[in-house]
C-alpha cells in the first residue's frame, strides 16, 4: 500500500515536471518581422490591413457572414490570439459572449483586457443608440453602452483607422511615417469614395425602410435613411405573429417597401413581410466578407449602395 | 409644482449646455479643424435641440398628469457628448437635413429613448468598478415512478450567483455560489492568472474539475436536466470531483490543424463520494488532454482523455490507503453552419468512464471494483426557439460493478429569449436494486424553468 502513496505523489510530480517541460520547449517570441493582429470582426480587419499595408498581418476572428453576436469560442482561435501582438475589438457588449473566454484562455499577456495590445475600437468611433434612463431587458438584448455596429458609417471608419494608426506607430516607432503614409493615402481615397456614395444615395434622401436587427443607425444617418421599424420585436429577440402584423400595418401605412436583412438572419418572416406590403426583401451584408466580392471596406459601401439603390428603383 | 418643473429643466439645460462647452477648445486655425468644428457644434445644436424637445415633452406629460412624480418613461438625456477635435477627422460636412430633425421626436418615442451621440462610449462609467454579477435560477419538477432515486416533486434546485471580475492586470476571479434547498455552497471560486510567462494558464481556488466535459459543466449549462447516470455512479454526483485546488494548463505541440492543450491540476482530495483526504497528504491529482480540429468552418471534432486518483471516500480514518483511479475518454462532434448559426446546430457527445475503487468487500476482505459507464448525447437545434435531444446512460456502480442501471431519455428545450430556458425531459430508468439480476423501471417527467439575471455570461462551447 505503500507504492500507492508514492504512484499518488510520483503522478503528481510528473505532471509537474512535464508541464515545467513545456517552458523550456517553448519556442521563443517570433522574430520581430511583421504585427501580427486579431480583429474580432472582419471590417477591423479591413481597416487594420488598409493603415498596416505588409507590415501587419491581420485576421478576423468572426466571418463577415456570421452574427457577430453569436461566435463559437473555438480553441482553434486561441493558437492565433496567443501569437498575437494586438488585438481589435469592436466593444460595447458585442462580443460578450464569446470573446472573454478567449482572451482568457489565450495565455497571451499582450492582450488581455487594458494590456497595451488590446484595442477597443468603439472608443473612437461615434456611438448611437447609447440608453438612457432605465435598462431592463425587457427591451431585448439591449446593449447598455450603445449600439455597437457603428463601424457602417465611413465617417467612423476613418475614426477607428487614425486610432489604429496611431496604435501601430507606437508600437513599432520605426515604422510610423509608414503607417502615417497609408494612413493619410486611405483618408483620401475613404473621402473621394464617400463623396462618391453620399452622391449616389443623394435621391433616396430621407427613403424609409425596416430592417431585421437594429445594425443600421450609423448607415441610416451618414446616408440620411429612416429606419422606421424592425423586424425583431426587441433586439434579440425573434419575430412574433403579433409584432410582424403591426409591422405590416406601419409599412402600408408609411409606404415603406425595403426589408433589409443581414445575412445571417432568417428570411422566413421578412419574405411575408415582403409579400404583403408588395415590398422586397434585400439581404445586406453589414461585415466586410458577408459576400465573395466584398474584400473591402469600400467594396463593403460599394456592394450595400448599388444593393439598396436596386431595392429602392425597383420598390417606387 | 410647475416653477419647480421650469426651474429644474432650465437649470439642467444650462448644466448640459456648459458641460458641453467646456472641452470645445479655442478656434484651431487650421481649416481642416475649422471644419470639424463646425461639424462639433452642429452636431450640439442638434443633441441641445434634442433635449429641448424631450424636455418640452416632458412638461407637458407632467403638467397632463398632474402629478408630483415625473412620468416613468421620461428620458434624460445625459450630457456627455465629449468631442474631441483630433477623432473627428475632417469629412465632407453634411448639413443636417431638416427631414431629420423633423423626425427626431418620431425616433425618440419609438426607439425607446436614444442619446444621439458620444464619442467614447466604451469609456462609461456606468459600471464602475463592481464586478459582473449575475443570477441563474433552476426550477426543477419531477413527476413519475422512481423508487430508487426519487427527487421531489417541485423545486428551487439553485439559484447561482455569479461574479466575476478583472482583479488586476496579471489575473481576473471568478466566483459561482450557489444556493439549494438545502443549503448554500460556493460552487467555484478561483483566480485565473492570465499574464503568466511561458504561455501557462493557472487558477488557484476551488473549482469543478477538468475531468471530462460534463463535470466542468454548471448544472444550468448543461443539455438536459438532471445529470449522466454515470455522473451519479462514478463521478460523485451532480458536485462531481469539484474541490480546492490548482490547476495548470498549456498549449501542446501538435499535428498542423490540431489543437492540443494538457491540464494538470492537484486538489484537497475531497469530492463529495468519490474521494476524501482524511490527512493533509491525501490529496487528488486530475490530468486531462484535450485534442480539437476544425473539420471544416461548421464542424469540429473536440477529443479528450482524463486521469484522476484520489483516496477512497470510506469514511472516517479508513480510505487512506484506498485509492480510487477514474479514466475518461470523451468526444465531441458539433456542426454549426456560420450563417445559420442562431437557428441550426447540432452536437454529438460521448463519455467513457472506469473507475477502479478499492474498498472492503461486504466480507470485509480488501478488493478492487473495476466499474465501467457511459453516456451518449445529441442536441439539435431545429430553430431559433426549439431545440430536441436524447440520451443513453448505462453505467455500473462504483461500489458494486454487478451492478448496472440504463437509461433513456429524451429532451425538448425552448428558448424564449438568450435569457431564460424552458425544458422538459422524459426519462426512463433500468434501475438496479441491491441483488444482482433484480431492477426496477423507473418513467419520469422532468421540466425546467431557468432564467437568467445581471451581466450577460458566455455562451457554452
Amino acid at each position: 500500500m505503500h507504492a500507492h502513496k508514492l504512484t499518488t505523489r510520483l503522478s503528481a510530480v510528473l505532471t509537474a515536471l512535464a508541464l515545467l517541460g513545456w517552458l523550456v520547449l517553448q519556442p521563443t517570441s517570433r522574430a520581430a518581422g511583421k504585427l501580427q493582429i486579431m480583429t474580432a470582426t472582419t471590417d477591423l480587419a479591413s481597416l487594420a490591413q488598409e493603415v498596416g499595408g505588409d507590415k501587419i498581418e491581420v485576421e478576423s476572428v468572426a466571418r463577415g457572414y456570421q452574427d457577430p453576436h453569436f461566435v463559437d469560442a473555438k480553441p482553434s482561435f486561441l493558437l492565433k490570439l496567443k501569437r498575437a501582438d494586438l488585438l481589435i475589438v469592436v466593444g460595447l457588449e458585442l462580443e460578450i459572449g464569446w470573446l472573454p473566454p478567449l482572451i482568457n484562455q489565450s495565455t497571451n499577456p499582450k492582450i488581455q483586457v487594458g494590456a497595451p495590445g488590446y484595442f477597443d475600437a468603439s472608443r473612437f468611433a461615434k456611438i448611437l443608440e447609447i440608453p438612457t434612463g432605465q435598462v431592463t431587458r425587457a427591451e431585448g438584448d439591449v446593449h447598455p453602452l450603445g449600439n455597437p455596429h457603428y463601424w457602417l458609417d465611413p465617417e467612423n471608419g476613418l475614426r477607428i483607422a487614425k486610432g489604429i494608426v496611431d496604435k501601430l506607430s507606437q508600437m513599432r516607432p520605426g515604422d510610423a511615417a509608414y503607417f502615417e503614409q497609408r494612413y493619410s493615402d486611405f483618408e483620401q481615397r475613404l473621402k473621394q469614395a464617400d463623396q462618391r456614395w453620399l452622391a449616389e444615395m443623394k435621391p433616396y434622401e430621407g427613403r424609409k425602410i425596416v430592417t431585421y436587427h437594429r445594425s443600421w443607425p450609423n448607415f441610416a444617418e451618414h446616408f440620411h435613411l429612416n429606419v422606421v421599424g424592425y423586424v425583431e420585436p426587441r433586439p434579440g429577440i425573434p419575430p412574433s405573429p403579433q409584432h410582424t402584423v403591426e409591422l405590416i400595418q406601419q409599412m402600408k401605412r408609411e409606404n415603406v417597401k425595403v426589408i433589409v436583412v443581414e445575412p445571417y438572419f432568417d428570411l422566413k418572416t421578412p419574405n411575408s413581410v415582403a409579400r404583403e406590403t408588395g415590398g422586397q426583401v434585400l439581404v445586406l451584408p453589414p461585415s466586410v466578407g458577408g459576400e465573395k466580392e466584398i474584400t473591402d471596406y469600400f467594396k463593403l459601401f460599394d456592394y450595400d449602395i448599388s444593393k439598396l439603390k436596386q431595392a429602392f428603383d425597383a420598390t417606387h | 409644482m410647475k416653477k419647480f418643473v421650469i426651474v429644474s429643466a432650465i437649470s439642467c439645460f444650462g448644466f448640459t449646455a456648459y458641460a458641453q462647452q467646456a472641452p470645445v477648445p479655442a478656434a484651431p486655425a487650421d481649416p481642416m479643424a475649422q471644419e470639424a468644428r463646425i461639424k462639433a457644434l452642429e452636431d450640439q445644436v442638434r443633441t441641445l435641440a434634442e433635449q429641448v424637445a424631450v424636455l418640452t415633452g416632458e412638461l407637458h406629460v407632467i403638467r397632463g398628469a398632474k402629478s408630483p412624480d415625473p412620468a416613468p418613461d421620461a428620458r434624460v438625456l445625459l450630457a456627455s457628448a465629449r468631442i474631441d477635435p483630433s477623432t473627428l477627422a475632417a469629412s465632407p460636412a453634411t448639413p443636417a437635413p431638416s427631414s431629420e430633425a423633423a423626425q427626431l421626436p418620431q425616433t425618440q418615442a419609438m426607439g425607446g429613448g436614444t442619446q444621439p451621440q458620444t464619442y467614447g462610449g466604451a469609456t462609461s462609467n456606468a459600471k464602475l468598478l463592481n464586478p459582473d454579477i449575475s443570477l441563474i435560477g433552476d426550477f426543477i419538477g419531477t413527476a413519475g415512478h422512481n423508487i430508487v432515486s426519487p427527487s421531489r416533486s417541485l423545486e428551487l434546485h439553485e439559484s447561482e450567483v455569479g461574479m466575476q471580475a478583472i482583479i488586476d492586470p496579471y489575473a481576473r476571479a471568478d466566483v459561482f455560489i450557489s444556493f439549494g434547498e438545502t443549503g448554500v455552497n460556493v460552487e467555484e471560486g478561483y483566480v485565473t492568472f492570465t499574464s503568466l510567462p511561458a504561455g501557462l494558464l493557472m487558477k488557484v481556488g476551488k473549482m469543478r474539475a477538468d475531468f471530462g466535459k460534463v463535470n466542468t459543466i454548471h448544472n444550468h449549462a448543461l443539455p438536459y436536466i438532471d445529470r449522466p447516470l454515470v455522473t451519479n455512479n462514478l463521478v460523485g454526483g451532480e458536485d462531481g470531483i469539484n474541490d480546492a485546488g490548482i490547476s495548470i494548463s498549456h498549449f501542446l505541440p501538435a499535428p498542423k490543424n490540431w489543437f492540443f492543450e494538457g491540464t494538470g491540476q492537484v486538489f484537497r482530495g475531497d469530492s463529495s463520494t468519490v474521494y476524501a483526504a482524511n490527512r493533509r497528504q491525501d490529496l487528488s491529482v486530475v490530468g486531462h488532454v484535450r485534442g480539437y480540429r476544425d473539420l471544416s468552418e461548421s464542424t469540429n471534432l473536440d477529443l479528450g482523455v482524463s486521469y484522476s486518483r484520489g483516496h477512497t471516500n470510506l469514511g472516517a480514518d479508513l480510505g487512506s490507503n484506498f485509492f480510487t483511479n477514474l479514466y475518461g475518454v470523451d468526444a465531441t462532434l458539433r456542426w454549426k453552419p456560420l450563417r445559420r448559426a442562431v437557428y441550426k446546430n447540432f452536437l454529438l457527445r460521448t463519455e467513457l468512464f472506469w473507475s477502479a475503487r478499492d474498498q472492503f468487500s461486504p466480507l470485509n476482505i480488501f478488493q478492487t471494483q473495476h466499474a465501467f459507464g457511459m453516456y451518449t448525447s445529441a442536441e439539435y437545434r431545429v430553430n431559433r426557439r426549439w431545440t430536441v435531444g436524447g440520451r443513453f446512460d448505462r453505467s455500473g456502480r462504483a461500489t458494486d460493478a454487478n451492478l448496472t442501471d440504463t437509461g433513456v431519455s429524451g429532451i425538448l428545450t425552448y428558448w424564449p429569449s438568450e435569457f431564460s430556458q424552458i425544458r422538459g425531459q422524459y426519462r426512463f430508468g433500468h434501475l438496479a436494486l441491491g441483488t444482482p439480476g433484480d431492477f426496477s423501471n423507473a418513467n419520469e417527467f422532468l421540466f425546467q424553468f431557468l432564467f437568467v439575471m445581471g451581466a450577460h455570461g458566455a455562451h457554452p462551447f
